[in-house]
């Protein structure tokens, strides 16, 4: 029963994240309204279309400036996709390449790379990202960068490892042996063989990542507004969940419960499907 | 004389891909061991050989599983017992000794506690006895200075000490067959030397019944009284152990005789073409047929029976087919 | 007589062993401790012993994995510790290695037919379309088919893979093949299949080859000389035929005691020797073999014997003789 789930896992993940790149790309083809100017004819704070008051020309409500949830949520979802894929993008092409230097070349520079790793890893991941979204300043491609910054050290620590063990693999002697220079071995032995645990890692790192957007966003210094993200569409409507206008919060709460799902979903299949150990049962 | 250990046509399937691919590992092996006896498994890597021991003993991974025939131990089918019963023939009565000592012994635990282990659980033994057994099992061993040693821990030992360990731990239970699977595969050869001959004497003293799993024919040519050939889940050759080296039934075995280098002569080796089979995607007909440099039409199509050319041998082969009742067909090696 | 392609003079190998927060060195592993040897082209030298006699260490300092703590490597004549730059990548060049693992030695997410161009392509300038026509000339060498260059080492069986690791070790115009238990890993089908072609290519191109095992048969097959090491010396070496016929140093006499039947009627040999090789750390005094050794005299714990010329060829270090 188990691995028949697994097996499924992809195809509820697959959904899930090509429905939400597809309303991402296509956010002003799909959305109804302006997700930053309220709605002409509707009220602040109306609710969604099942309930009274609520109408089917928003059909998830309005905010507490009347702009209509479901665009804000397609294009939040805009957001959420750039700065959870990219970010990752970021944070997993500078931990690898620290990982596989501290791995390979060893030496001081690995000392030094792993260091600084520590030092990193010693701070609070949000803490730190706050303190630089201070100093520089929030905007979508800052919040990128600065995630991406944060993120890096738990990918460094383990392609080092990997990279440990794959140094000591006869094919990369025989390559070192044959007369190959280091740069050649890194490029056609070492990061080949790496990928795999860097997909795995970046699947998986993709949720951690969004939900350090919507926290940021949810802080204040994400992405600003009026630019719609879950997470900011959260900390905006923190009063209402206990004045009864839940769908302000719980909408965007659960589009980002469900892409992060999709992430994780997909990132463990992937995990079972790159191994060939547990591919075949 | 009833024999101690009757394998009859036992067939053990692994299934993949949720049930979708199912590969033959022991397709229809029978054979008799009695006691004292040693029988030797050859075959190499994908044959069935050591499947066919995990089968024996109920220690088949998930995926794996007994699907027909029978094996009678000690009068009782073990097919047909549920694991908690095999447990308490394990290690009592059927003892296992594996390639790696390394990954048979615990590196946590002393040398006395495995070792005693077996005796503890299965004869209750306690206390001073318990000692006392266990440093007689390690002097069976030749571990000198036993009292000592059984304080020590795995990684103190050399391998060839932890495979003599392991070795005991086999022999702690009182068994009456032991499986030992390629045990000396991983030690230098004057080790394995020693390791060969203690096994000879033990088996001596205790009129223990000793099947030994190996690729190496000269392992056969010392240990054992009789011999069974597997290729791709079945037994192509069975006979008394003389009877396979003077005279080859079956073109497999002639081959792997020719393919092995003779100390002293240069004679250029016999080599068989291909690989061996997959055991998912099997050829029609007989499983050896693509390689074998003697093959009928026949072959292709039709997997041959059991044949009985005489002096106790059974051999899979339609060239056998035809020739009477103690007729002998004499192989010669190629080269 | 032409000059040896590898010459191996006095080669020593210590390994320090650390101790205390400022490492201070407490002994010395000798790993190899003043090996003397010559491969002239064509021919295989033989290497056997057994755990901790040094010959893993020596193909190390062969491949220049490591250096030496004394003696010198000499290539064609030149000391390779005088070797540098283009001088020192032609000795890559022209000596390679095969290992044991055909499924550790052959980089997994590498076609074939780049792994065998990957030495090509460190050492030489050839285009594209050259290193292709090498990489289909040298995989017909091997006895296997040139279509199979795009494929993937995991769709091979470990034969095949030993035969692509043979193919990238003679792609350069390889002079010399260090093999380290090439056939060990190996079904005994294959096992015949590899060193045929393996005495094929000899025959063929006239490489050299340094084939260390521990089975004495395979490498009284294969090799032309046989050298025999214990914890780090040459106790005897004889051309091949010679040494089988008379074995003369008592731990050869017990390698070829250990060696298993080939027949069940064969006469027992003598009885195995007792003991176990002795760790490195603590030699014996004098001669290294003598605490297993059925014919040890007095002298033998006293003084190290030096190698003297045998009867039949070859030299043996031994006091009985």
């Amino acid at each position: 029963m188990a691995i028949k789930a697994v097996r499924e896992a992809p195809l509820v993940a697959v959904v899930i994240l090509g429905g939400l790149i597809l309303v991402a790309v296509f956010a002003d083809l799909i959305a109804p309204y302006d997700p930053t100017f309220p709605v002409k004819g509707a009220n602040v704070f109306d609710p969604p279309f099942w309930m009274e008051g609520g109408s089917a020309a928003t059909p998830l409500g309005t905010d507490f400036q009347g702009r209509d949830i479901l665009s804000r949520l397609i294009h939040g979802a805009r957001v959420s996709l750039i700065v959870g894929l990219m970010g990752t993008l970021v944070a997993g092409s500078i931990g690898t390449a620290m990982g596989i230097m501290a791995g390979y070349i060893g030496g001081w520079v690995d000392q030094i790379i792993m260091r600084v790793t520590d030092a990193w890893l010693a701070l609070p991941a949000i803490v730190f990202a706050i303190f630089l979204a201070a100093m520089i300043g929030p905007s979508m491609w800052n919040i990128v960068a600065i995630l991406g910054a944060v993120y890096w050290t738990r990918y460094a620590r383990v392609i080092r490892g990997e990279v440990l063990t794959l140094r000591e693999r006869e094919f990369v002697k025989l390559a070192e042996i044959a007369g190959a220079s280091k740069w050649r071995v890194i490029k056609r032995h070492i990061l080949p063989n790496v990928m795999n645990t860097a997909t795995v890692l970046a699947s998986l790192t993709v949720g951690v990542v969004i939900i350090a957007e919507a926290s940021l966003s949810f802080l204040g210094v994400g992405v600003p507004p009026p630019q719609p993200a879950w997470g900011l569409m959260l900390s905006e409507a923190r009063s209402t969940l206990m004045a009864g206008q839940w769908w302000l919060t719980v909408f965007p709460g659960v589009c980002i419960l469900l892409i992060v799902l999709a992430t994780q979903l997909f990132g463990d299949w992937l995990r079972v499907r790159l191994d060939p150990q547990t591919r075949n049962l | 004389m009833t024999p101690l250990l009757q394998v009859s046509d036992l067939q053990t399937h692994f299934f993949t891909f949720g049930g979708t691919r199912v590969v033959k590992a022991v397709d229809g092996v029978s054979f008799t061991l009695h006691e004292g006896e040693t029988l030797g498994l050859v075959g190499e890597s994908g044959s069935g050989k050591t499947t066919t021991c995990l089968s024996l003993v109920g220690l088949l991974p998930r995926a794996a599983r007994i699907v027909g025939g029978s094996v009678v131990f000690e009068g009782e089918d073990l097919t047909r017992k549920s694991q908690r019963e095999l447990r308490r023939i394990r290690g009592r009565r059927i003892a296992v000794i594996l390639q790696d000592p390394m990954a048979s012994l615990n590196p946590l635990f002393t040398i006395f506690r495995q070792v005693a282990e077996p005796a503890f659980f299965h004869q209750h033994l306690r206390g001073r006895t318990l000692r006392e057994r266990v440093q007689h099992l390690l002097r069976a061993v030749r571990i000198p200075s036993p009292e000592w040693r059984m304080r020590e821990y795995p990684h103190q030992m050399s391998g060839g000490m932890r495979q003599r360990i392991v070795g005991a731990i086999a022999l702690a239970g009182g068994p009456s067959l032991v499986i030992a699977d390629e045990p000396t595969t991983n030690l230098d050869v004057t080790i394995q030397a020693q390791y060969l001959d203690l096994l000879k004497d033990i088996q001596r003293e205790t009129g223990v019944a000793l099947i030994f799993v190996t690729h190496n024919l000269g392992i056969v040519a010392k240990m054992c009284d009789k011999v069974a050939v597997m290729y791709a889940g079945k037994i192509i050759e069975q006979a008394p152990v003389r009877e396979l080296f003077d005279a080859p039934k079956h073109p497999y075995t002639r081959a792997l005789l020719g393919a092995v280098p003779k100390l002293g002569s240069k004679e250029p080796l016999y080599s068989i073409a291909g690989q061996p089979p997959n055991l998912a995607n099997l050829p029609l007909g007989c499983a050896f047929h693509p390689r074998c440099p003697e093959v009928l039409p026949r072959c292709m199509t039709d997997e041959p029976g059991d044949f009985h050319p005489g002096n106790g041998s059974v051999a899979r082969c339609w060239l056998l087919d035809g020739e009477k009742e103690g007729e002998t067909h004499r192989g010669r090696t190629r080269s | 007589m032409a000059e040896p392609v590898l010459e191996v003079r006095g080669l020593k190998k210590h390994f320090p062993v650390r101790q205390g927060l400022l490492g201070h060195v407490r002994t010395w592993v000798k790993a190899v401790d003043g090996v003397d040897f010559a491969i002239h082209a064509g021919e295989t030298l033989g290497l056997i012993g057994e755990s901790g006699c040094g010959k893993t260490t020596t193909s190390k300092l062969i491949l220049l994995q490591e250096t030496p703590t004394a003696g010198t490597i000499g290539f064609e004549g030149r000391d390779l510790a005088s070797l540098e730059g283009t001088d020192l990548m032609a000795y890559r060049r022209a000596v390679q290695v095969v290992f044991q693992d055909p499924f550790s030695s052959l980089s997994p997410r590498m076609r074939v037919e780049d792994i065998i161009a990957e030495p090509l392509e460190i050492h030489t300038d050839l285009s594209r379309a050259a290193i292709g026509a090498r990489v289909e000339e040298v995989l017909q060498l091997v006895g296997l088919q040139p279509d199979v260059a795009p494929l993937f080492p995991h769709e091979f069986s470990g034969g095949q893979r030993q035969r692509i690791a043979i193919a990238r070790a003679l792609a350069t115009n390889t002079r010399l093949i260090v093999l380290d238990e090439p056939v060990s890993a190996l079904d005994v089908s294959v096992r015949a299949q590899i060193i045929n072609q393996l005495e094929h290519l000899q025959q063929t191109l006239g490489v050299s080859y340094l084939f260390i095992g521990h089975d004495l048969a395979t490498v009284a097959h294969i090799s032309h000389r046989i050298v025999v090491m214990y914890l780090g010396k040459i106790v005897e070496s004889a051309d091949s035929d010679a040494l089988c016929a008379r074995p003369m140093h008592p731990y050869t006499k017990a390698l070829f005691a250990a060696a298993l039947p080939s027949h069940p009627d064969d006469p027992p040999h003598a009885p195995a020797i007792a003991g176990e090789v002795p760790s490195a750390l603590s030699l014996p005094s004098g001669c290294r073999f003598h605490p297993r050794c059925p014919s040890a005299m007095p002298v033998c714990s006293e003084v190290e014997p030096t190698l003297q010329p045998r009867a039949g060829g070859g030299e043996v270090a031994c006091h009985l003789y």
